[in-house]
């Protein structure tokens, strides 16, 4: 990046830390902590401990980081190196992601960013101009990627608080400031529980390794008498509503699924998974010694904030996360998509030099679309 | 310490203080090594040894959970005993985790039954008992269930690899486990016999003992049998040929594609300098940042931890794994190609 545009992104995350400090919400228990930050076209760094909210606010006046980040894990000693950190326990965390999620309207609003030439082009496997195959994607933001989110967080609170008892008070969803959400879940018997443990939750949450047997398919003389309910709780259940469809279609479905045998039922089951898992990212949820973006804090991505979502079904991520001035400046743009930010459409713009907002500036620069003029 | 009956300490033997219970009894080792009577229980213990090598499960006295007779209670608990006194006068450690693998095996049938008893609600409650002050699992009975925490239950499940112990294909409700008594047995198996098994590996070892020479040469000869030696076909798993692959086209793999690429590299073997050209066709490649990162894994630099290459069971979680019918019985990509002969 160049230096005058991380001049500009720098003054322009300074000002929001100064103006909106409030946002940022220091974890409890903020001393048991590990602490870290990246600044632009730098490396990162961690391994920092940080007393209450005057030393963070200290640390991001000083550094003007483009990206802070938190542990969800707790230790004596946080600014130690990993090993002699003493690992306590960690909150239990999910990251859902749209572009984990298949999803159609991606190829409509994807870019590819040539690293040879720096040529942009609407979403393709070579750049057009050097046929270069080293493209960095870059999207923008859609409507229908944040609510097939939402589906998916909707669906990993549902498993939590019916399979696990987990209390709807103890889940907080917070808009990731990008393109999806991060889900943390506290109070839970898995506070101590490792990754191993945690990856295997990570498999119930998503209906990864599911075996017919369990699901009411025997190897060996099947009977309709094991097939789940329509009512059972837990993935029986779930599975069962989605298969069956009704109740009243329950025994026509288990006819079809006993006469297509048993390697179909399996191949069935992992079909199923794609519908009815919550797709959560599991490298996120297995990591016990993580940093995670603060909450609070712009993501380097977009120049948006990730933010707590009150009430998840009528937040507008493109219209409630941005915290940036509405002040214009002139930059060279080269963003051949429209979106659509604080309710204002931006773009088309195809290598031209216009005036737009700073937080529609800082998106574009973030996103390698624009430069300072 | 559990307060045992007689008939527990024959089904449980490794929860009694071994040099406590042959004072109670009246005898000293030596006895046993010299006394024609008692020389036949040295014999009963190198079987017990024998059965448990040839992976088999030690057939008591005792009937059911019954006594057959009077006399065969510490003849039960002394044949547990003396088996330790030979194992450890031997020093065979191959037969000493054979020994507590199937002595778990043993109690666990004995647990199941007491876990099962609908008419003797003071054994069930033993058996539960057992469980929680050796493991520290808290079992609760639920109608026809014993129920458990997911938290303590994945704590066991995970050093499983059978897919029916995965917790997509387990009973939950309100943040429990729901098992049969056979089930919650089975979970802690390991975990028992890595408690005999530290016993016996905590045991003093005694000097030899008139009487019991014959016994522990047999016992050396019978461990030969079990030394194995491993062969490699030097083939790269499917899971690491995928992921070289995907460099290899220049498209991006994803961070835990590249950890499992260099840690299995590395124990492989080879060296940073060796595998960070590999790395070159990324889309985000930077030589510093490589370096900086491959010698982090490899320990070279940073805080001199190792890291090791992640398990099956951790790379099908996180779709790199692409196992073909050579994959069958591994548990990490390292152990791919090896044979025993």
């Amino acid at each position: 990046m160049k230096e005058t545009d991380i001049k500009f992104l720098e003054s322009a995350f300074k000002k929001y830390y100064f103006e909106q400090f409030d946002l940022i919400r220091v974890p409890e228990r903020t001393s048991e902590r590990e602490f870290g930050y990246q600044k632009f076209n730098s490396g990162m760094t961690r391994h920092i401990s940080v007393k209450d909210d005057k030393e963070l606010h200290l640390m991001l006046m000083q550094n003007v980081p483009s990206d802070v980040y938190c542990s969800n894990a707790y230790y004596t000693f946080p600014n130690l190196p990993m090993n002699e950190k003493d690992w306590k326990e960690a909150d239990l965390i999910f990251d859902i992601d749209a572009k984990d999620l298949n999803l159609s309207c991606r190829a409509n609003h994807t870019l590819s960013i040539c690293n040879d030439c720096n040529e942009i082009s609407n979403n393709s496997e070579k750049c057009l101009k050097c046929n270069s195959t080293k493209l960095e994607k870059k999207s923008l933001p859609c409507k229908n990627c944040i609510d097939a989110s939402k589906t998916e967080v909707l669906k990993l609170s549902e498993i939590l608080t019916n399979d696990f008892s987990i209390n709807e008070d103890d889940i907080q969803v917070y808009f990731s400031g990008n393109e999806g959400f991060h889900i943390y879940v506290y109070n839970t018997q898995f506070q101590q529980s490792g990754s191993r443990e945690r990856s295997e939750l990570v498999d119930y949450i998503m209906f990864n390794g599911a075996i017919p047997e369990k699901f009411g398919m025997k190897k060996f003389k099947p009977n309709r008498n094991s097939f789940p309910d329509f009512s059972e709780s837990g993935w029986r259940g779930r599975f069962s509503k989605y298969v069956y469809g009704s109740k009243s279609k329950r025994s026509k479905v288990i006819s079809e699924l006993l006469s297509n045998g048993y390697s179909s039922f399996q191949k069935t089951l992992d079909d199923v998974s794609e519908n009815i898992g919550s797709k959560i990212d599991p490298n996120v949820t297995m990591d016990i010694h993580r940093i995670f973006r603060l909450p609070g804090s712009i993501n380097s991505k977009s120049g948006l904030t990730k933010i707590h979502c009150k009430d998840l079904a009528k937040f507008d991520a493109y219209a409630d996360s941005s915290f940036l001035s509405d002040d214009t400046v002139e930059v060279l743009a080269n963003c051949p998509i429209e979106f659509k930010l604080k309710n204002k459409k931006i773009g088309p713009y195809h290598n031209e030099k216009v005036s737009v907002p700073t937080f529609a500036a800082v998106y574009m620069m973030c996103k390698k679309l624009a430069t300072i003029a | 310490m559990l307060s045992l009956g007689q008939d527990e300490i024959a089904k449980y033997p490794f929860l009694a203080d071994a040099g406590q219970y042959l004072k109670d009894k009246g005898f000293t080792l030596e006895q046993f090594g010299t006394d024609p009577d008692l020389k036949e229980l040295i014999t009963k213990a190198y079987e017990r040894i024998q059965v448990a090598a040839d992976g088999k499960i030690y057939k008591s006295d005792l009937i059911g959970d019954q006594v057959s007779k009077e006399a065969a209670l510490p003849r039960e608990v002394f044949s547990f005993l003396l088996a330790i006194v030979l194992l450890k006068l031997s020093g065979m450690h191959t037969l000493i985790k054979r020994f507590a693998l199937a002595e778990a095996r043993r109690a666990e049938k004995y647990l199941e039954k007491d876990l099962a008893n609908i008419s003797d609600e003071s054994k069930k409650q033993l058996a539960i008992r057992v469980i929680d002050d050796l493991f520290s699992v808290q079992i609760e009975k639920l109608d026809d269930y014993f129920v458990i925490p997911v938290s303590d239950y994945l704590k066991h499940s995970i050093n499983f690899h059978e897919r029916e112990w995965k917790l997509i294909n387990r009973h939950v409700e309100n943040g429990q486990v729901f098992l049969t008594p056979h089930e919650t047995v089975r979970l802690i198996r390991k975990e028992l016999g890595t408690y005999i098994n530290a016993k016996i590996v905590n045991a003093k070892t005694p000097t030899m003992i008139p009487g019991f020479e014959d016994s522990v040469n047999k016992l050396v000869m019978l461990s030969k049998k079990f030394s194995t030696f491993t062969v490699t076909t030097g083939e790269y798993p499917p899971c690491i040929k995928h992921a070289i692959d995907i460099l290899e086209k220049g498209e991006n793999l994803p961070h835990s594609g590249r950890f499992m690429l260099a840690t299995f590299l590395l124990s492989k073997g080879q060296s940073v300098q060796q595998i960070a050209p590999l790395f070159k066709n990324a889309p985000d490649y930077n030589e510093r940042v490589t370096l900086y990162q491959l010698n982090h894994l490899a320990g070279t630099s940073g805080s001199g931890t190792q890291y090791s290459c992640p398990s099956c069971e951790k790379l099908k979680t996180q779709s790199l794994c692409f196992a073909t019918s050579e994959c069958e019985g591994i548990i990490t990509p390292l152990q791919f190609g090896k044979k025993r002969k």
